[in-house]
């Protein structure tokens, strides 16, 4: 069967991709359209490019989903860290089901409710306890924070339940502090897995408009708020100058990403 | 507490070393804890109790429940209007069914687009198979709403294929793409379609081959062991596949908003008005509670069961 149908394998798989690709390249080639027009060619040229060099707003707007991304990445990897070690290494213990239910749920939830939640959670802490006051790059902070772990979460404990806990049993039975042992055996042997969830923690972070939107509040808007309000006005070969610019550099961290991993599997 | 020294440790060491782990352990369990019951759990509280009030004018937009009134009574006021309003305005019950219905097919199609690929990709030469896996991916990594701007220039009117149709001379009159139920579905499958190749593949990838050789061995034809081992194992990766598809999809907001027509009504959309264009917070806190209740819940639910299941 494996090799009787090649021509079969061969087509399904580049209709596939053809699907997945198609699109992406149409935004690249008209990114490079002189006209204002998306769809009709008109002739090769940058202008979009150096239109989008310019465009305060999607800059400014873009650095604000960096700052967010990078602090949500970072603290999302502490927290779902603490709970994926405590999810697989302590057994049973009071609270664990209740942890168990919040890292769940947010991989299941409609980012609507996510968002709404959240924000009607900061209006009534503000009316209460005067804190959060007002809304903006904090509270989009901590909204993605607060989904965003639990995707760490998952992976950490996908990589700590293949762990083999001999080693770290050895290093306590030679006295070493739990703590210690976390930081000098499991830590290093997790890192690919934290090096996972970061990127994964920033991406989300980075690609969000729903959650942002209903946490933001004026003067904090981010990259895909930007992107949405002028995309529902229609298209703009700017919008497609900026995808062409995401996608490289995704494809650049994609490629060393995995050329990086390629190396290291061949030193081990 | 300063550590003890190595002589000392086992008289003294032996009950600290105790509490220190179950502090240890309490710090470690406690902070996420903490963390998601305040952001996490406590939001869900606060939905219910909005969803159970009035609107009002001013800042928040609802009416408190519970008040002391001059006469020092204490006034308790619970509106179930909202929950009449969906139950009674057909807006929001067409809205739920017309989610369902878009998620329930979405996910079908992307099964049929993404299942061939999965199994394609495993019957490729081994170099081969984390290139086309990571190709998958890739599109996951760039921005979710740019894949879906992309399909604007191509679905609408004057777009790519309008115009390659009408170059063709296969139509004279630009056909209507955009804005209807149609881009809606194929935005969904094109958005979602990596979701559901992903598990699919690393189940049939740990499938063993020698079952489908057996199967030729006693008289099963290619199709028959297709249908009679391959789908039967690969049910878990279907599964987790579809629950992955259809859960983000049925509360989808940007794609029906994007894509979509005016009468394209999908439940995230109208969470989405009535909380930003109607301002009507109880209203969106009570759809969302329903939203939980008929979709989240049932979903943790059989993953529950699931997990019990296999263990």
């Amino acid at each position: 069967m494996r090799t009787r149908r090649p021509m079969l394998v061969f087509s399904l798989l580049a209709f596939g991709y053809a699907f997945l690709y198609a699109p992406i390249v149409s935004l690249i080639v008209f990114s490079f359209n002189e006209s204002r027009l998306v769809t009709v060619w008109a002739g090769f040229s940058t202008k979009w490019y150096s239109a989008l060099m310019h465009n305060e707003q999607l800059l400014g707007a873009a650095w604000v989903s960096l700052r967010i991304a990078v602090m949500n990445a970072t603290l999302a990897v502490i927290l779902g860290t603490l709970a994926g070690t405590a999810l697989v290494r302590f057994g049973r213990f009071r609270g664990r089901s209740a942890l168990a239910l919040m890292i769940g749920a947010p991989l299941v939830m409609p980012d609507v409710i996510l968002g709404l939640a959240s924000l009607l959670l900061f209006v009534a802490m503000e009316q209460l306890i005067g804190w959060p006051t007002g809304r903006g790059m904090t509270t989009i902070t901590i909204a993605h924070v607060t989904f965003s772990m639990a995707y760490v979460a998952v992976i950490v404990q996908s990589r700590l339940v293949r762990l083999d806990p001999s080693l770290e049993e050895a290093a306590l039975d030679l006295g070493a502090w739990p703590w210690k042992v976390f930081f000098v055996i499991t830590l290093p042997l997790i890192a690919p897995a934290l090096a996972a969830g970061w990127l994964l923690a920033f991406t989300l972070s980075l690609d969000d408009l729903v959650i942002a939107s209903f946490t933001s509040g004026p003067g904090a808007s981010t990259l895909p708020m930007v992107v949405y309000s002028s995309v529902r006005l229609g298209v703009s070969p700017e919008i497609n100058a900026l995808a062409t610019v995401l996608v490289l550099l995704v494809t650049i961290g994609i490629v060393i990403a995995g050329i990086s991993m390629q190396r290291r599997a061949k030193h081990s | 507490m300063p550590s003890p020294s190595s002589s000392d440790r086992p008289q003294r060491g032996r009950r600290s070393l105790r509490q220190r782990l179950h502090l240890g352990r309490g710090t470690v369990a406690g902070i996420p804890l903490l963390w998601l019951g305040l952001f996490f759990g406590l939001p869900f509280l606060i939905i219910a109790r909005i969803s159970l009030s009035e609107v009002v004018i001013g800042l928040p937009p609802y009416s408190s429940l519970v008040d002391w009134t001059a006469a020092g009574l204490l006034e308790v006021r619970i509106n179930f209007g909202n929950f009449l309003l969906l139950v009674q305005d057909s807006l929001y019950l067409d809205a739920f069914e017309n989610s369902l219905r878009v998620a329930a097919v979405s996910t079908l199609l992307c099964l049929l687009l993404g299942y061939p690929m999965a199994l394609g990709i495993t019957r490729v030469r081994e170099g081969l198979r984390v290139p086309l896996l990571m190709l998958v991916i890739l599109p996951f990594w760039t921005s979710f709403l740019i894949r879906v701007y992309a399909w604007i220039g191509i679905l609408k009117g004057n777009g790519l294929i309008n115009n390659f149709l009408l170059w063709l001379g296969v139509i004279d009159q630009p056909l209507h793409l955009l804005h209807s139920d149609f881009a809606v579905y194929l935005g969904i499958v094109y958005a979602y379609l990596p979701f559901m190749v992903l598990p699919l593949y690393a189940t049939l990838s740990k499938m063993d081959e020698s079952l489908l050789e057996a199967a030729a061995d006693l008289g099963c034809r290619p199709l028959c062991a297709f249908w009679r081992v391959t789908v039967p194992l690969s049910l878990p990766g279907i599964i987790a596949g579809s629950l992955l598809v259809f859960v983000p999809a049925v509360g989808e907001f940007v794609i029906p908003d994007l894509l979509g027509g005016p009468d394209t009504l999908m439940i995230g959309k109208v969470l989405w008005t009535e909380f930003f264009n109607n301002r009507d917070w109880p209203v969106a806190a009570s759809v969302a509670v329903a939203l939980l209740a008929l979709l989240v819940v049932p979903v943790l639910l059989f993953e529950r069961f699931r997990e019990k299941e296999q263990t």
